[in-house]
């Protein structure tokens, strides 16, 4: 395999808070394309290494390179991070992610404005166009979210926990979008705690305790063994540790 | 009678068209900015920032006396200085912003009012305190308008990237590098139309006119731009209010405007469809779904 066959390369990163990494040597090629599911206990990196991709969070050792193309890279940052209270619509939330065509000044031509409506459309929110973002459920506001992710029309999608506190039919449906945007042949990245949903769906697995764990197919590396290691990584903390020596070489 | 109570002060006295004037200027300013201050959850950090403006204003005053040039000089660079110094202290020690807010916001007032008082007479101080919306000269009229006018500009260019900030920065960080342009900028316009609203309303109460026509916009209307425009009309009145009420009743001109637009946002509180009687009071049928 050459560069140019990588959408994604993660070279030795060595990601962290406070010298102390939570995503530790970290080397792996993301082929474009490829369905990915980011398995891993709470603290194991999952989201880090999202804020590092997005350029939210310097690397502390090695680097990464991302061939998104012209077209980028979409994340999806936990539901947390949005306030709901801010009195905006739904239609005008999810036209956001024509943010790439229309930028900070231009307004939506009547085209833009249809990919919208079809986009508010294929995740089941026809008709919810002049609701305020507070009114929506969480099941409805990350309907929306995804909504806005496709008018994005990115070629690298990271999910991060998309499905928190969402319930079985809206995973569903939300399912079968990225099942679609797969089939679209974009690359999608995403971090799920459900080990029967990635197993059904995800061909490809990054089992991440701080140190990668394993990456390939899924069945190869959701084995109880493995998972086991996961667990017990990903609870060691020590505030006293020396320095890391690892030899570059090694640490694959 | 009524015209004559309501028009007559305006007619007959320039100082008191002067004020109106200013009062309008601040309205279409200050206020949509007071708009994004609370939306932003930021009410108190504009609070704090307007007492921040007061030793930068003094200092300018006690190098040059009561000139407008030096105080506006002086207080936009030390309500700068607050607001970068507050987010600094915020990211770089354990206390939270609001903490470190507040004690930047003591610190200033104390400050300033030990320097205005190393030069000055009382009145000064009063001015400084409380503004003298009745007694403002062509410069200062100059001033607010120019800064009005430069926010107005501000906010269109700023508006959707400033909206994204304020309910989804991190996707506004994601799709775009305006994200740190959008925040400083609006700091930036907040000071300036804080030193605006000082001229006239005093340090004290230069937020007043931000914040509580806003609140009150907040309680009656749900979309932004109509909110924005509300807050707007909420403002003007309550200066036109203010100044009448202080024509007639013969109370100072500053607290009487804020007064106002405090008796909107109480009844606003109680009345409007987000007040507290309010939804319960307009029990229109739920629909089937």
């Amino acid at each position: 395999m050459n560069a140019r066959d990588a959408i994604l390369e993660l070279d030795n990163l060595t990601l962290g808070y406070d010298r102390h990494p939570a995503v530790h040597h970290l080397r792996c090629r993301i082929a474009p394309g490829a369905l990915v599911a980011i398995v891993g206990p709470n603290g194991a990196g999952k989201s880090t290494l999202f804020k590092a991709l997005t350029g939210e969070l310097p690397p502390l050792q090695g680097h990464f390179r991302v061939h998104a193309g012209k077209r980028g890279i979409a994340y999806l940052p936990q539901q947390s991070e949005l306030d709901r209270s801010f009195p905006v619509s739904v239609f005008d939330m999810v036209s956001m992610g024509l943010w790439r065509e229309i930028g900070a000044f231009r307004g939506l031509s009547r085209s833009q404005a249809e990919r919208v409506r079809a986009a508010l459309a294929a995740v089941g929110l026809s008709g919810f166009e002049a609701r305020q973002i507070g009114t929506l459920s969480g099941g409805q506001l990350q309907r929306a979210r995804f909504a806005r992710m496709m008018l994005q029309d990115a070629n690298l999608l990271l999910l991060d926990e998309p499905f928190n506190a969402i319930d079985a039919r809206t995973i569903e449906d939300l399912i079968a979008l990225i099942l679609l945007w797969h089939a679209e042949g974009r690359t999608i990245l995403a971090v799920l705690h459900d080990l029967t949903l990635v197993r059904r769906h995800f061909p490809e697995c990054l089992l991440l305790a701080r140190e990668c764990l394993g990456f390939g197919p899924t069945d190869e590396i959701l084995t109880p063994e493995r998972l086991a290691t996961a667990r017990r990584l990903a609870g060691e903390f020590d505030a006293t540790a020396p320095v890391c020596h690892r030899p570059e070489a090694e640490a694959a | 009678m009524i015209a004559e109570t309501l028009f007559g002060p305006f007619a007959e006295f320039e100082f008191m068209r002067r004020a109106l004037a200013g009062c309008l200027a601040l309205a279409l300013g200050a206020t949509p900015v007071g708009v994004f201050l609370l939306l932003r959850r930021m009410s108190l950090m504009g609070d704090a920032m307007a007492h921040a403006i007061l030793p930068g204003a003094a200092l300018g005053y006690l190098a040059f006396g009561l000139s407008l040039g030096a105080m506006t000089v002086g207080g936009i660079i030390a309500g700068i200085v607050v607001a970068l110094a507050a987010g600094l202290v915020a990211r770089s020690s354990i206390l939270k912003e609001d903490a470190s807010l507040a004690a930047f916001y003591l610190l200033s007032i104390a400050t300033g009012v030990m320097i205005v008082s190393l030069r000055g007479r009382n009145l000064d101080l009063l001015h400084v305190l409380f503004g003298s919306v009745l007694a403002l000269d062509d410069p200062s009229l100059l001033l607010i308008s120019a800064i009005t006018t430069a926010t107005l500009v501000a906010l269109a260019l700023l508006y959707r990237p400033l909206v994204l900030e304020c309910f989804d920065a991190a996707f506004l960080r994601g799709v775009s590098a305006a994200s740190p342009i959008a925040h400083y900028g609006f700091l930036v316009l907040v000071v300036l139309n804080l030193v605006a609203g000082f001229h006239a309303l005093g340090t004290l109460m230069a937020v007043g006119i931000m914040i509580l026509p806003s609140a009150a916009a907040r309680l009656w209307v749900k979309r932004l731009p109509a909110m924005l425009g509300l807050a707007v009309l909420i403002a003007f009145a309550s200066g036109i209010g203010g100044l009448l009420a202080s024509f007639h009743a013969d109370v100072p001109a500053g607290p009487a405007i804020i007064l106002a637009a405090g008796i909107v946002y109480l009844l606003s509180l109680f009345l409007a469809p987000g007040g507290m009687l309010g939804a319960r009071l307009n029990r229109r049928p739920h629909l089937e779904s």
